[in-house]
């Protein structure tokens, strides 16, 4: 099952080796993960997402986690009620007679035109990761010729209602 | 990088060494002992060691994974940190084995490495090594100096990070140029360790739990482990057990934790422990862990291992509940803090006699058993010799090993802090170091290191401290000419294919030991152990005996690799 971890740090030297570490150690699965500094200074904000067998191997990563010394708070936020988004650069072959179909399919995922050549467009997109999915997929048959992403970032939002669990519920993740 | 002493600003500042300020906080530490070895990387900080007058002992084992055993040896039984310097590169990855070993089983070290100077880290500079990336999965945590004014405060959370909580190694890497530099001195070394919270209490409302429990329990198991130790709980343990009279198994490492000697006392758990013991823990219906991590030399197969059980656990690291086994009760703290908030309850004692009746049987009828050769030297008696004639009270340093068995088996541990033995990690080499850490640690006590033929190969330069320092270590090997529990395994599991596991070309270990200067004394015969027993701890130094055993001497029972602790093999017939 996948799992969002968001984790707050102390940023000191070698802190994200000693947690990827321990991640590759006691095999645990991460599907990415992203960094940044915090709200606080010298705090840093990680974001996991994981893909653990069950609820035991979660309780240990969980565990695992809260036991490194530079790990102030870990909350796993899966069920939360979450803004969760991922960043994508997806550079697609594009000659001029195919831009404007492909600005079509742009549109509606509400993604942005950040670079142009002759032969190529390349594509910045936001989103929930099976969003960012969705529009690969459609990008696909144009001839893909490479994409970045920075795998997701989240937050709590700042009212935790019902109906914003049903929300995350349908997250993919 | 020329080193001056010390020196004034002109406003009267005082500029000391990187070097200095680490000497500083080790004696503010209160260290009294460092094992190191020293190298250019090192150098301004044993040329600060020099200046400073030895504020501590400096104790130069002969190698640097002599160094680190010793300084868990000298943890193990006094309870203090113990401190090791080593120089960049070679010296600091000649550490690994130590560090992983401490890890393992939770010894408080606080290990100080040289680097190359700051300027060169990255380039592949002479001896360096990334040693900060080496050892972070396998310390508590570690450091690399950015700058000297750190140093105070790092040290200081070294030595807190390494002492509470579960203990632990950490790792202070500093480059040369911060130890030769100089720099202003730093008045401040207060913690600055936000996510580090190793004090807890233990949850009122599950010690209730468990308390219920007990109180319904028919077949309750209590299983002891370092935990108890590390805690300095033992006698909370007995008291605890002897009021609600229940039975106690100890893990390997838990040896000591319970007097060895108790009606309660079931003995050790697990792969080489007694029947009773591994029965009890299969039949129990409750099981109370405290201080033991269910190591799988333990569990055996998890299936089998407490089947029909309600599980409390009670350990100061959280992860380690329900990481093997699932538990009912999590009780996160301190053994002895535990302990002591159990004891000021009011629990009905629960009732056990038949249970308790049935595993005195047990114990009578399975005990640990072997056949006396008479002739040749027999290892089960002759531990149980050295029991006897060091009064149970020797402190006991065992290497790895099927000897490291029979000590744990047959030496009853009446009191704590007196076992040293490599449990998690099982290192080869362990053995003598560890001994000379003990004896420095408790200059009064008597020290038995009982080691193989093999094992005390890997360590057996550190006969030169012995020498030297005068320790009167007592080094018992047990030779069988083989690297016993390897030929074990073949002759068990793998067809009798002793497949690079017979020494028939030992050293002559009494001509090493008096190169060494060392007195030594071959036993071969049975008659012969009691009367070079008394006579070597009457003796007032250190002497090495080379026991001669038979070559086919096994471990028995065993729960067989994948097997469960209720398919022992080898119990008394
Ligand atoms: C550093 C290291 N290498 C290898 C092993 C594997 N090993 C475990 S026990 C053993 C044999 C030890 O032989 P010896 O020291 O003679 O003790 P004995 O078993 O004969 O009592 C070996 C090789 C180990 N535990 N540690």
């Amino acid at each position: 099952m996948k799992r969002i971890i968001s984790c707050t740090v102390q940023n000191r030297g070698g802190v994200l080796n000693r947690i990827t570490g321990m991640f590759s150690k006691r095999h645990f699965n991460i599907e990415s993960i992203t960094v940044g500094e915090s709200e606080t200074e010298g705090m840093a904000k990680m974001t996991f997402v994981v893909n653990v067998e069950d609820e035991h191997k979660l309780e240990q990563l969980t565990k695992q986690l809260h036991k490194q010394i530079d790990v102030i708070k870990v909350s796993d936020i899966t069920e939360k009620s979450v803004v969760a988004r991922e960043l994508a650069l997806v550079k697609v072959t594009a000659n001029s007679q195919l831009r404007a179909e492909i600005q079509g399919l742009i549109d509606p995922f509400r993604g942005t035109v950040v670079d142009i050549s002759k032969e190529t467009m390349t594509i910045q997109v936001t989103g929930k990761t099976d969003k960012i999915d969705a529009f690969i997929l459609l990008l696909k048959p144009f001839g893909i010729k490479e994409i970045a992403r920075t795998g997701v970032t989240a937050l709590l939002r700042g009212q935790q209602a019902k109906p914003y669990v049903a929300e995350v519920n349908s997250l993919t993740i | 990088m020329a080193v001056e002493a010390r020196q004034k600003t002109e406003a009267g500042k005082e500029f000391v060494t990187g070097a200095d300020l680490l000497i500083e906080a080790l004696v503010e530490a209160k260290v009294e002992k460092v094992f190191g070895y020293p190298g250019g990387a090192v150098l301004p900080i044993y040329d600060a060691m020099f200046r400073h007058e030895f504020p501590f002992e400096h104790i130069l084992c002969r190698h640097e994974q002599g160094s680190i055993h010793a300084a868990e040896g000298y943890a193990r039984v006094t309870g203090k940190p113990g401190v090791v310097v080593a120089t960049s590169g070679p010296g600091a990855t000649n550490l690994i084995t130590g560090i992983t070993d401490a890890m393992m089983d939770s010894l408080p070290l606080v290990i100080i490495t040289g680097q190359v100077a700051q300027g060169v880290i990255g380039t592949d500079a002479f001896q360096e090594a990334d040693v900060l990336g080496l050892t972070t999965p396998i310390t508590k945590y570690n450091y690399q100096i950015q700058d000297a004014k750190e140093l105070p405060r790092v040290i200081n959370e070294a030595f807190y990070i390494a002492t509470t909580g579960r203990p632990g190694p950490v790792l202070i890497d500093i480059p040369k140029n911060i130890s030769a530099e100089l720099t202003v001195r730093n008045e401040s070394n207060a913690i600055e360790l936000p996510g580090y919270q190793p004090n807890v209490k233990p949850n009122a409302l599950q010690l209730q739990k468990l308390a219920s429990l007990l109180e319904k329990a028919e077949r309750p198991v209590l299983l002891a482990g370092a935990g108890v130790l590390l805690s300095d709980g033992a006698t909370y343990l007995q008291e605890f057990v002897e009021k609600y009279e229940l039975p106690v198994v100890n893990t390997l490492l838990g040896l000591g934790s319970f007097p060895g000697e108790h009606e309660l006392f079931l003995g050790m758990g697990g792969m080489h422990g007694t029947y009773t013991a591994n029965m009890a823990i299969y039949e129990a219906d409750f099981l109370i862990n405290i201080g033991a991590r269910f190591d799988d030399r333990l569990t055996g197969k998890v299936a089998n291992f407490a089947p029909g059980a309600k599980v409390a656990h009670i350990d100061i690291d959280p992860a380690e509940i329900g990481k093997i086994i699932r538990t009912d009760v999590p009780i996160v703290g301190d053994a002895k803090t535990a302990l002591q908030a159990l004891l000021a309850m009011d629990i009905k004692k629960p009732e056990t006699t038949e249970w308790v009746t049935r595993l005195m049987e047990n114990k009578v009828n399975y005990p640990y058993w072997y056949n006396r050769s008479e002739k040749q030297v027999s290892p089960q008696w002759l531990i149980e010799q050295i029991c006897e004639k060091s009064k149970g009270e020797a402190i006991v340093a065992t290497d790895v090993g099927q000897h490291q068995m029979w000590a744990a088996q047959f030496y009853a541990f009446n009191k704590p802090h007196n076992w040293l033995t490599s449990g998690g990690l099982g290192t080869m080499g362990f053995g003598l170091p560890a001994a000379i850490g003990a004896q420095l640690g408790r200059p009064d006590d008597l020290v038995v290191a009982i080691v193989g033929d093999g094992g005390i190969q890997m360590t057996i330069q550190e006969l030169a401290v012995i020498h030297e320092r005068n320790l009167p270590v007592k080094v018992f090997i047990v030779n069988n000419e083989a690297l016993g529990m390897v030929r074990q395994w073949q002759e068990e599991f793998h067809g009798e294919r002793y497949s690079s596991s017979l020494l028939t070309q030992n050293p002559d270990f009494l001509k090493i030991a008096e190169g060494y200067g060392i007195r030594s004394v071959l036993v071969d015969k049975e008659k012969d152990v009691p009367g070079v027993l008394e006579e070597v701890f009457a003796y007032d130094g250190p002497v090495l005996v080379d026991f001669r055993i038979h070559w086919k001497e096994k471990v028995f029972p065993m729960v067989a690799p994948g097997k469960g602790i209720n398919e022992m093999v080898g119990v008394k017939p």
